[in-house]
């Protein structure tokens, strides 16, 4: 469990990191990161496939997105940039005082869990799981997509024509 | 062997502090990008939680269908999401929430 602690206290640090950093490049490098680490906690914990997954779309996909929107934009003015520092540091620097306190109370709350667990799932194949116990599932996987699809193609019809 | 309970307790322990970075993050910062990230980080701690829970109760297969999912959604959304943010970028020349004031009335 120590393993699992620790990686989970770095997968914190690259969150705090993520949402502290001044630049917006650097906050989806530090996205990117803690995905990496959410997917070394999965190969942990027995989830390989959820973990791929996780590795290539979360990591690779979501990161190219961020990084694709950041350069279609311009980046700031120097004066912008400086009054920017300014309100930054006095609007972030509560959040790892928050976090610390959070994280001691809930660490130090023994608090006992009196679960019931239900039996263990009689089919073991994600597969199976996927297809043949949750196929609606699917269904409105697909409906998302293609609603995404939509709403992309009418967005960037949009841009294209201003 | 590590006791699935504790695991469960302890990454619920950080699931909660991911969640409140994420919260942190868009109520805090004026620009829609990161307002994107703070999203992703709310999205991973659910990841995280749903993960932890199927180890905890041994219903690995399902927790990871419940994961992918939850993976599809995410890229949807982020897809679409940052197409908004191009569009509003484009239109009034500022990723600043505080600009955005075309509705305004």
């Amino acid at each position: 469990m120590i393993v699992e602690i620790i990686i989970l206290s770095v997968l914190m640090l690259a969150a705090l990191w993520t949402v502290m950093t001044r630049s917006i490049l650097r906050s989806a490098i530090g996205l990117a990161f803690v995905s990496v680490m959410l997917t070394y906690i999965m190969f942990r914990l027995s989830s390989p496939i959820a973990a791929v997954f996780e590795l290539s779309v979360c990591t690779g996909l979501i990161s190219v997105v961020f990084i694709s929107t950041i350069t279609l934009t311009f980046p700031l003015s120097k004066e912008e940039v400086l009054q920017h520092m300014k309100e930054r540091l006095s609007r972030f620097w509560y959040l790892p005082l928050i976090l610390i306190l959070v994280g001691l109370a809930f660490s130090l709350a023994q608090v006992k869990l009196n679960l019931t667990l239900p039996p263990p799932e009689v089919e073991q194949d994600v597969r199976n799981v996927l297809w043949k116990l949750r196929p609606f599932d699917l269904a409105g996987q697909v409906i998302m997509l293609l609603t995404g699809v939509y709403g992309v193609l009418i967005l960037f019809r949009q841009v294209r024509k201003k | 062997m590590t006791d699935p309970l504790a695991l469960f307790w302890i990454t619920c322990v950080f699931v909660i502090m991911l969640m409140i970075a994420g919260l942190y993050c868009i109520f805090v910062t004026y620009n829609l990008i990161r307002v994107l990230i703070g999203l992703e980080l709310l999205i991973k701690a659910v990841t995280l939680l749903l993960v932890v829970a199927g180890y905890a109760n041994n219903h690995l297969a399902r927790s990871q269908a419940f994961v992918i999912t939850l993976i599809v959604m995410e890229v949807i959304f982020i897809a679409v999401a940052a197409g908004i943010v191009i569009g509003l970028y484009y239109h009034n020349q500022s990723l600043d929430v505080r600009k955005l004031r075309n509705l305004k009335g």
